[in-house]
């Protein structure tokens, strides 16, 4: 857990959070003003030396774009995509791709082990790497296709919108490192009404279909991006309309509390057992708990 | 820059031509972006490539490598066409109205005065026309006078029409003119437009010219002297402004004095060469700031002689190396290679040494193989580096390089470890002319030292060499005052002050003899204090104010900008005088009044001049002195006598011309430019070589460095060297993204994968199908492991503009093949 200080609203594979509710706190977000994006890379420099990641080999195979996708090593990458426009103009446009920090995170809701995924009550969503079991299922719980399985760790890995620093007040490496300012920290409202400003400035410079990109498919997201060319999220690498997989959502909302109602049921029935029938007697020598033997 | 980075934060229109800056400068480049989103500013990038920088542009226009005069040319004739310059401004602060003389003239590509045979122009042929009665400029303020600047600019410009833009530069009109359009938007007094380039204008045969019409279009739209306009070159080093301030090249001393040639034999012949006089005595004068320069320089031979300069020895300028020819590092290659030196008409020896210091040249090139060849003929070669670099390791260039058996060089190299920017106080010159002081952050590893304890340790040996055995000229080097604190070592600081300037004896007020301005020993406040009499030193006029009695100010950090324009005169020391915009007078009108009242430069407040340190005398009231005091004229140069290649620019061709010059067949490329003529200065056909190739630098990587970087995160996020070829040329060629392609010149092939893009697109000349590729120059052999990569030197040509001796980095000819598969 990278910020223990911080209240949890939500966790994997439990019915509460961690947080007592008594302390409210803002959510925060961050902003990406595509449109002033130069594909420096300065944040992806930064993620890697700010949470101390390790290198990632590459090789030159046709594009400006470190490695085709994120990385367990790689949080933050910025996509280079070369689109033609409609109307036969030419844009090269670049997107910071991270996690989301979904309002309603699939990750979260597809994770099996209790508390692995957290998110804080400012919005952050976090893996635990003390809870994580590397199973991968939060994989299939994204519609970003952001965490990573590391195999260096067996954990999973995903950008934590630097918790560790925004927990001391201090904004994402990222962020801190971006020359141009496309990059910007602070309480979602003020991030939305910066992206909301920005849009309004670009539809009036000949981007009519400017917008922020907050989908509410998973509930809106703690990065709030400004596409220039906002009907097509997926000329940048985002999907149209993300939602949680229904998959997951059905394990999350369905079977899970069937699933507690069923152990529930099963845990009285064992309590009825045990009264009834008396304790069980264990076999001699034992078996060994796991994580005793050498590893 | 004539402004400062943040000054670009001011402009309506931001033009970016020849840079690349979002990705060569990308922390300047914030500056831009807070233009549009402030100021909702126009960015307009208009180069061969769609690069990061177009990617945030409003509007980009391609154009063919090497035609930037004629897209200049193409806006200037817009301008004057469309009545979109600010006119007001152009009577008030340029030379539009003054009358050249009759033996001016422009037929088929040459200027009058062109000699054939040394392929130089007379310039005297070019010369204003001075009324005969008062020898003073003669001026036509209504611009009418058909040989007034004006007029001839006119004429001159006459041939670019859009149509022709089209036919050269490969631009559509509709795309040209919609830059045309937004750019003359400035010439006016409300809106402020700047332009902000780099070496894609300077590393040309015509580099200078380049620049010179950029300056021209902004004296027409009124856009220089003005907060968010200028002309504003982004410098290539945290510090090249820096060097070339302190004499970076052969032929300038510092503050870009000249650099005496032998047959000034003596300080009055030298000076009066040197110093300019002015024609114009009417009112709206020359402050001509240059007739300073005795003081400049006799200040400067103070500080390098001390005691011993003195007025009966002409102040020590006998000791100072005078100069018989071309010594830049073009012409020293050339020397190397040839073994043989023909400057000032004898026959002598190469040079049989070379130091190279904090410079790469077989990296940095051109011809890199001329370079390895040149160096493997010299007995000694010493290279002060912090990483083997290319040069330092040239005895182990692959054989493609033309190499010989490192067994048969005879070249004895030493290379010193020298320590990194990180590793030493000292001070940077930005492109904003900021003086900033820096602190050390970590020690030099291992033996590593310092480049003034090499300078130093260098220096006390030769000089003790020559107090013991004397030589021909021992006064030369022993008679150098050497007066530091830690002579094997000084400390930066006091160089520092050096720089600056003291008074040696009690300098008097002129307005007042019995008060004393400066007492004996004190350090002076600026170059305004200079004397010529021997009273004062100073090691760089230039930068005299850095270090006054008050400190050193380099080391200011006081982020106070009570205009809220980014003047930030308590930030560091800017130069000249801590202006942070030359030429502000012309931020003004002739009145004083200026031109935008919200965003001035300076203002007339009755008494004084206010706002940004003034350019002209603080309390000379409006009329009295023209804005571009360094001048004679006193006003800004439409036309300017004093280039070696014309007046005016002129469309020309590169060296390696992929086409004959559409205006003038017969001179297809600059007739003044210079070229080599060894065995290993080879120069393509078009017909071999069809394809226009251009170099330059990625964000990611910094010059040769980053590829010594072991475990590097800059070289995980931008591996390799790669070739930028369009798609529709990759498609004819059956060119994937990522396959091996061979590029070659001339001089050289190299291999690489290529990058196919979108980016780069076919340009039509005067109808005709022509493509351009590219590719960055951070790779050589001499990397870390997994980190080396060809030179994109191996390619470039040794063929030099005519007035800098600048390498045609930016445009040459190449021919493209795919090559086989690497086998690994």
């Amino acid at each position: 857990m990278n910020s223990p200080g911080l209240q949890i609203r939500r966790s994997s594979a439990q019915m509460w959070g961690g947080g007592s509710g008594q302390r409210k706190m803002p959510v925060v977000s961050k902003y990406i003003d595509t449109s002033t994006c130069i594909g420096c890379k300065a944040c992806e420099v930064a993620c890697q030396e700010w949470n101390d990641l390790g290198n990632v080999r590459t090789v030159q195979v046709g594009s400006y774009q470190t490695v085709p996708t994120l990385h367990a090593d790689l949080w933050n990458l910025i996509k280079f995509n070369e689109q033609t426009l409609p109307d036969g103009g030419f844009a090269w446009l670049m997107r910071k791709d991270q996690c989301m920090h979904c309002a309603d995170p699939g990750c979260l809701k597809a994770c099996p082990a209790p508390g692995a995924i957290v998110q804080y009550e400012n919005g952050i969503v976090d893996v635990n790497p003390e809870a994580c079991i590397g199973c991968k299922m939060c994989e299939t719980g994204c519609p970003f296709d952001v965490p990573r399985y590391a195999a260096r760790t067996d954990k999973m890995a995903k950008c934590t919108l630097c918790v560790d620093r925004v927990d001391v007040g201090l904004e994402p490496a990222c962020v801190k490192a971006c020359p141009t300012g496309c990059l910007h920290f602070g309480t979602k409202d003020d991030m939305l009404a910066l992206a909301d400003s920005r849009v309004e400035q670009l539809r009036a410079n000949g981007f009519a279909q400017a917008s922020v990109y907050n989908p509410k498919g998973v509930g809106g997201t703690s990065v709030v991006t400004v596409l220039s060319h906002g009907d097509h999220p997926e000329w940048y690498g985002l999907p149209k309309d993300p939602h949680v997989p229904t998959g997951v959502r059905f394990w999350k909302n369905v079977l899970r509390p069937v699933g507690v109602i069923a152990f529930a049921a099963a845990f009285f029935a064992m309590v009825g057992h045990y009264l009834t029938f008396g304790p069980k007697k264990p076999k001699e020598g034992g078996e060994k708990s796991r994580g005793e033997g050498p590893v | 820059m004539t402004n400062g980075w943040i000054d670009i934060k001011n402009a309506d229109v931001v033009l970016i031509m020849g840079g690349n800056s979002a990705e060569a400068h990308p922390c300047g480049f914030k500056w831009a972006i807070e233009a549009k989103k402030t100021r909702n500013a126009k960015l307009i990038h208009v180069d061969p490539r769609y690069t990061r920088t177009s990617a945030v542009s409003d509007l980009y226009a391609p154009l063919r490598a090497g035609t930037d005069i004629a897209f200049l040319y193409g806006m200037i004739k817009y301008a004057l066409d469309k009545k979109r310059f600010h006119e007001d401004y152009v009577k008030a602060h340029t030379n539009a109205s003054f009358i050249v003389g009759e033996k001016y003239n422009f037929k088929e590509g040459l200027f009058s005065g062109f000699d054939e045979a040394k392929k130089e122009y007379d310039k005297t042929q070019w010369a204003y026309e001075p009324d005969p009665k008062t020898n003073t400029y003669q001026v036509d303020p209504t611009l009418q006078h058909p040989r007034c600047v004006f007029q001839l600019l006119k004429k001159h410009v006459e041939r670019y029409t859009p149509e022709t833009v089209e036919k050269i530069c490969g631009t559509p009109k509709e795309q040209f003119l919609k830059v045309a359009e937004i750019v003359t938007s400035t010439g006016n007094a409300e809106r402020a437009g700047t332009i902000m380039y780099a070496l894609g204008w300077t590393q040309h045969s015509t580099g200078v010219q380049i620049i010179r019409t950029g300056a021209m279009l902004q004296l027409l739209l009124g856009n220089i002297g003005r907060p968010g306009g200028g002309m504003n070159a982004l410098r290539g080093h945290s510090n090249i402004q820096g060097a070339t301030d302190m004499a970076g090249t052969f032929e300038i001393l510092p503050g870009y004095l000249a650099t005496p040639r032998g047959e000034l034999k003596d300080l009055t012949t030298y000076l009066e060469k040197a110093t300019p006089t002015t024609l114009n005595k009417q009112a709206w004068s020359s402050m001509n700031y240059w007739s300073n320069y005795p003081k400049f320089m006799v200040s400067l031979l103070k500080a390098t002689y001390g005691k011993a300069s003195t007025k009966e020895n002409d102040w020590g300028y006998e000791w100072l190396p005078k100069t018989d020819g071309n010594y830049s590092w073009m012409y020293i290659c050339d020397d190397m290679y040839r073994g043989s030196s023909t400057r000032a008409g004898g026959k002598e020896p190469g040079p049989e040494g070379f130091i190279s210091f904090g410079m790469n040249p077989v990296g940095i090139g051109p011809n890199s193989p001329k370079w390895v060849a040149a160096l493997s003929k010299l007995k000694w070669l010493v290279m002060v580096e912090n990483v083997e670099t290319e040069t330092a390791a040239f005895w182990k260039a692959p054989k493609e390089y033309g190499t010989s058996d490192a067994a048969q060089i005879p070249t004895e190299v030493y290379l010193l470890p020298a320590s990194s920017f990180a590793e030493k106080d000292g001070c940077f010159t930005n492109s904003a002319r900021w003086i900033q002081w820096k602190w050390k952050a970590i020690d030099p590893p291992g033996l590593a030292k310092t480049d003034q304890e090499i300078v130093s340790r260098i220096f006390l040996a030769v000089r003790d060499l020559y107090k013991k055995e004397g030589g021909a000229l021992p006064e030369q080097v022993t008679n150098v005052i050497w007066n530091y604190t830690n002579p094997v070592n000084p400390d930066l600081d006091e160089v520092l002050k050096e720089i600056n300037g003291k008074a040696l004896a009690d300098i008097k007020d002129p307005k007042d003899p019995t008060k004393i301005i400066k007492a004996a020993g004190q350090q002076l406040e600026g170059f305004g204090q200079l004397q010529d009499d021997g009273s004062t030193m100073c090691g760089n006029w230039l930068h005299s104010g850095v270090y006054p009695a008050a400190g050193n100010l380099a080391k200011r950090r006081n982020p106070v900008d009570p205009t809220g324009l980014g003047f930030f005169h308590e930030w560091a020391f800017s130069w000249p005088a801590n202006r942070r915009i030359m030429y502000n007078r012309a931020s003004a009108d002739a009145q004083g009044h200026p031109w935008d009242p919200s965003r001035p430069g300076i203002v007339w407040n009755g008494e004084k001049w206010v706002g940004d340190v003034p350019d002209i005398k603080p309390d000379s009231p409006p009329g009295q002195y023209g804005a571009f005091i360094m001048l004679p004229e006193g006003v800004g140069r439409l036309y300017a006598p004093a280039l070696n290649d014309g007046p005016f620019p002129e469309h020309y061709e590169a060296i390696e011309a992929p086409v004959d010059n559409l205006l003038h067949a017969k001179v297809t490329s600059n007739p003044v430019s210079r070229k080599f003529t060894t065995d290993k200065d080879k120069y393509g056909d078009r017909k071999e070589y069809p394809i226009v190739c251009t170099t330059y630098r990625l964000t990611e990587h910094f010059h040769y460095w980053t590829q010594h970087q072991v475990n590097g995160r800059l070289n995980e996020v931008q591996p390799g060297f790669f070739f930028e070829i369009p798609e529709q040329l990759a498609k004819e060629r059956g060119i994937k993204d990522g396959e091996r392609v061979r590029v070659s010149s001339a001089r050289g092939s190299i291999e690489g994968p290529a990058v196919v893009t979108k980016r780069i697109s076919q340009m039509k000349i005067d109808g005709q199908p022509m493509w351009q590729i590219g590719l960055p120059i951070h790779w050589g052999y001499a990397g870390a492991k997994g980190h080396v990569g060809p030179l994109a030197n191996m390619l470039t040509p040794s063929a030099m503009d005519a007035n800098t001796w600048t390498p045609e980095y930016k445009t040459f000819l190449v021919k493209l093949e795919k090559a086989a598969e690497k086998v690994s």
